[in-house]
C-alpha cells in the first residue's frame, strides 16, 4: 500500500477544505470499499480525510413527511429503522440484501452509493481499464462480462482500445432503491451546499468512464433525503444473484407502485446490475402509467425498456441472460406488489 | 512527503490538522479485551494487523484480507465488524473485543460453550470469527433488527422469529467455513440464543 497521510478534522467544513486543497485526497467513511482499494492499489491517495465521525448519524423527520438520513448512518441502522421498514420497504430490503452483517454495521449512507464497480478488471491493476487508468482501454471487451452492463452502453462500442469504452455496472443495492424513491442528495462542497437528485448523481461513462458521479473533487455527501410517498403506494426490492446470500446482484429491481381502480396510478422503477449507474426505467414507467395493472402490461413495459439493450459477448458466455432474467424479475416484482390486479 | 508542518496526524479526534500533515504515523489508544493499549501506528495499518502483529492477539484470523470471509471479525464498539477493512488510525479510542476476550480468563462465553457442545468446527480457523459474529447476531436480534429473510419487515423481531435455521444461516452468511461446519454452526448459534435446535 502506498503511504498516505490521515486526517480527522474538527468539522465537515474543514474536511471539505482539506480535501479540496489536496488534488489527490479522498474522504473515508466506513472504509469497506476504500480500504480494499488502498490494498489493491486501485486507490492511491496522498491524503485520507476521515468523515465517519463528522457527518450526522441521525435519521430525522422532515417537515414534508419524508426523512433525512445522515451520511454516517450505517446500512444496518437504516435497514432497522422503523420508518424505513414501514414506509420505504424497498430501501430496507435493498440494504438487507447487500453485503453481510459485519459490513452493513460499518458501511455508511454516504459511502454505499459511492462504492465503485466490482468489475474484475477495474480491481486488477495489471489489466487495462479506462475507469481506473483513463485511456488504457477496456479489458472487459471479450472478457468476463457476467456482471457487466446491457443498458446505457454507447452504440459504437464495444471497442477494447477506445478511451470511452466501459461496460462496468454500479454494484450498490441501496442506490437502486434510492433511485426509485426519488431521493435527494445533500452535498457540501468548496462552493457551498447544493442538492442533487439521486437519479442525477451517477453518470453514464460518456467520454470519461473514470468519473462515476457528478460530484466534484471536495464535494461531500452530508445526508440523503427521502421524500414522502403518496398514500396507497407499495414498494419492494428483488435481487437475483448467483447464490442465496452474500453476493452482488446479477440483476435487481426496485419498484414503487400504486394501483387505483385496476389502473397503474403511480409507478417508479429502477434497475440494478445492468448499467454504469442505477438505471431508472423511465420507458417502462411511461408504458405503464395509466395502463391496466396486469401481467400483460408489465411484460410490455419491460419490453419497452429493454428494446435498446445491448448484451455483451464474453468468454464466460456473455451477459445476454440478463434480458430474460430482468424481464422475469421485473414482472414478478410488479405482480407481487399488485396482487389485486 | 515534503511538508514543513510538525502537527500530529489524527491523534486525537477534535484537533484540526493541516491538509498535508508531515507524518504517516499516528499515535492511537485502544481498549482491547479490557486492556488499554497506546501505540504509534503507520496510517496504513489495519486493525487486523495491529491486533495480530503488534499486540500478539492471533484470535482474529486473516483469511482473505478483503472483507470476504469473516475470519477477522471482532466486536468493535460493541458491534461485529471486519478488522481487515478497518484502518487502525480511524478507530482511535475504540473498544475492541476479540474471541480471546469474550469471557474472563479460564471461562467460556455461552457462544463458545455452544460451539463446543455442538461440535461446530473442524480445523477451527474460521471459529473465532464465527463466534464473534454469533455474539453480534444475538445482540442484533435482541435489538429487533430484521434480516434479508425476515418475512414481515413491519413485525417485531424477537428470538422466537429471528433464530430459525434460515434466519441464522442468513445472518451468519458473512462467515465462510472452508471445512463446511455450517450444519453444526447453525444449531450452536440457536443454542446460545436459547432456542432449542
Ligand atoms: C465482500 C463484500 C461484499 C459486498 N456485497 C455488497 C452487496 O451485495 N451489495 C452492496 O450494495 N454492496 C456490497 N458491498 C459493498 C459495501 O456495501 C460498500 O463497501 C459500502 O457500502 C461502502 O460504504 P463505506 O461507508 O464503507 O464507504 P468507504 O469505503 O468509506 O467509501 C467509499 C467511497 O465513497 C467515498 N465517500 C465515502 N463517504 C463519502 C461522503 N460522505 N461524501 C463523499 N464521498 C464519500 C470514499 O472516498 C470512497 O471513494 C460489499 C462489500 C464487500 C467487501
Ligand atoms: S480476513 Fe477480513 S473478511 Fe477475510
Ligand atoms: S472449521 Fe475449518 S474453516 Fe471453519
Amino acid at each position: 500500500m502506498k503511504p498516505f497521510a490521515y486526517a480527522r478534522p474538527g468539522s465537515v467544513a474543514e474536511a471539505v477544505r482539506d480535501v479540496t486543497a489536496e488534488p489527490n485526497a479522498v474522504f473515508l467513511a466506513g472504509g469497506t470499499n476504500l480500504v480494499d482499494h488502498l490494498k489493491l492499489g486501485v486507490a492511491r491517495p496522498e491524503l485520507v480525510v476521515d468523515v465517519r465521525t463528522l457527518t450526522s448519524r441521525e435519521v430525522s423527520d422532515l417537515p414534508d413527511g419524508g426523512i433525512r438520513v445522515g451520511a454516517s448512518v450505517t446500512n444496518s441502522e437504516l435497514a432497522a429503522d422503523r420508518r424505513v421498514r414501514e414506509r420505504y420497504p424497498v430501501l430496507a430490503q435493498a440494504l438487507l440484501s447487500g453485503a453481510t452483517g459485519q459490513l452493513r454495521n460499518v458501511a455508511t449512507t454516504g459511502g454505499n452509493p459511492l462504492q465503485r464497480t466490482r468489475c474484475v478488471y477495474f480491481q486488477d491493476v495489471t489489466t487495462a481499464c479506462n475507469k481506473r487508468e483513463p485511456g488504457s482501454g477496456c479489458s472487459a471487451v471479450g472478457g468476463y462480462t457476467r456482471y457487466h452492463a446491457v443498458l446505457g452502453v454507447p452504440a459504437a462500442l464495444p471497442d477494447a482500445t477506445a478511451p470511452e469504452t466501459c461496460t462496468a455496472t454500479h454494484p450498490s443495492d441501496m442506490a437502486v432503491a434510492l433511485a426509485a424513491l426519488d431521493a435527494q442528495v445533500q452535498v457540501l462542497g468548496p462552493a457551498g451546499a447544493r442538492t442533487v437528485p439521486f437519479v442525477d448523481l451517477h453518470r453514464l461513462p460518456g467520454d470519461d468512464p473514470s468519473r462515476d458521479t457528478v460530484l466534484e473533487h471536495g464535494e461531500l455527501i452530508t445526508a440523503i433525503d427521502l421524500p414522502p410517498l403518496p398514500a396507497g403506494v407499495r414498494s419492494a426490492y428483488r435481487k437475483v444473484r448467483d447464490r442465496a446470500s452474500y453476493a452482488f446482484a446479477l440483476v435487481s429491481v426496485a419498484a414503487v407502485v400504486a394501483v387505483e381502480d385496476g389502473q397503474v396510478a403511480d409507478v417508479r422503477i429502477a434497475l440494478g446490475g445492468v448499467a454504469h449507474k442505477p438505471w431508472r426505467a423511465t420507458r417502462a414507467e411511461q408504458a405503464l402509467s395509466g395502463r391496466p395493472a396486469t401481467v400483460d402490461s408489465y411484460r410490455a413495459a419491460v419490453a419497452a425498456e429493454l428494446a435498446g439493450a445491448q448484451p455483451q459477448p464474453g468468454i464466460d458466455g456473455g451477459n445476454g441472460f440478463k434480458i430474460p432474467l430482468l424481464t422475469r424479475a421485473l414482472v414478478a416484482t410488479l405482480r407481487d406488489l399488485t396482487p389485486e390486479a | 512527503m515534503s511538508n514543513s508542518s510538525t502537527s500530529g496526524v489524527g491523534s486525537v479526534g477534535a484537533q484540526p490538522v493541516p491538509a498535508r500533515p508531515s507524518t504517516m504515523d499516528a499515535e492511537i489508544s485502544l481498549r482491547v479485551d479490557g486492556e488499554v493499549r497506546r501505540l504509534t501506528v503507520d496510517t496504513r495499518t489495519t486493525l487486523l494487523d495491529l491486533l495480530r502483529e503488534r499486540l500478539g492477539n492471533t484470535s482474529p484470523k486473516k483469511g482473505c484480507d478483503h472483507g470476504q470471509c469473516g475470519a477477522c471479525t471482532v466486536l468493535l464498539d460493541g458491534e461485529r465488524a471486519l478488522t481487515c477493512l478497518a484502518l487502525a488510525v480511524a478507530y482511535d479510542g475504540a473498544e475492541i473485543t476479540t474471541a480471546d476476550g469474550l469471557a474472563p480468563e479460564g471461562e467460556l462465553h455461552p457462544v463458545q460453550q455452544a460451539f463446543l457442545d455442538r461440535d461446530a468446527f473442524q480445523c477451527g480457523y474460521c471459529t473465532p470469527g464465527q463466534i464473534c459474529s454469533a455474539v453480534g447476531v444475538l445482540d442484533e436480534v435482541g435489538r429487533g433488527w430484521p434480516s434479508h429473510v425476515t418475512e414481515d419487515l413491519t413485525a417485531d423481531v424477537s428470538v422466537d422469529t429471528a433464530l430459525t435455521h434460515d434466519e441464522v444461516a442468513e445472518r451468519m452468511s458473512g462467515n465462510l467455513c472452508r471445512c463446511a461446519a455450517y450444519v453444526n454452526i447453525v444449531p450452536a448459534v440457536q443454542q446460545a440464543g436459547g432456542v432449542q435446535a
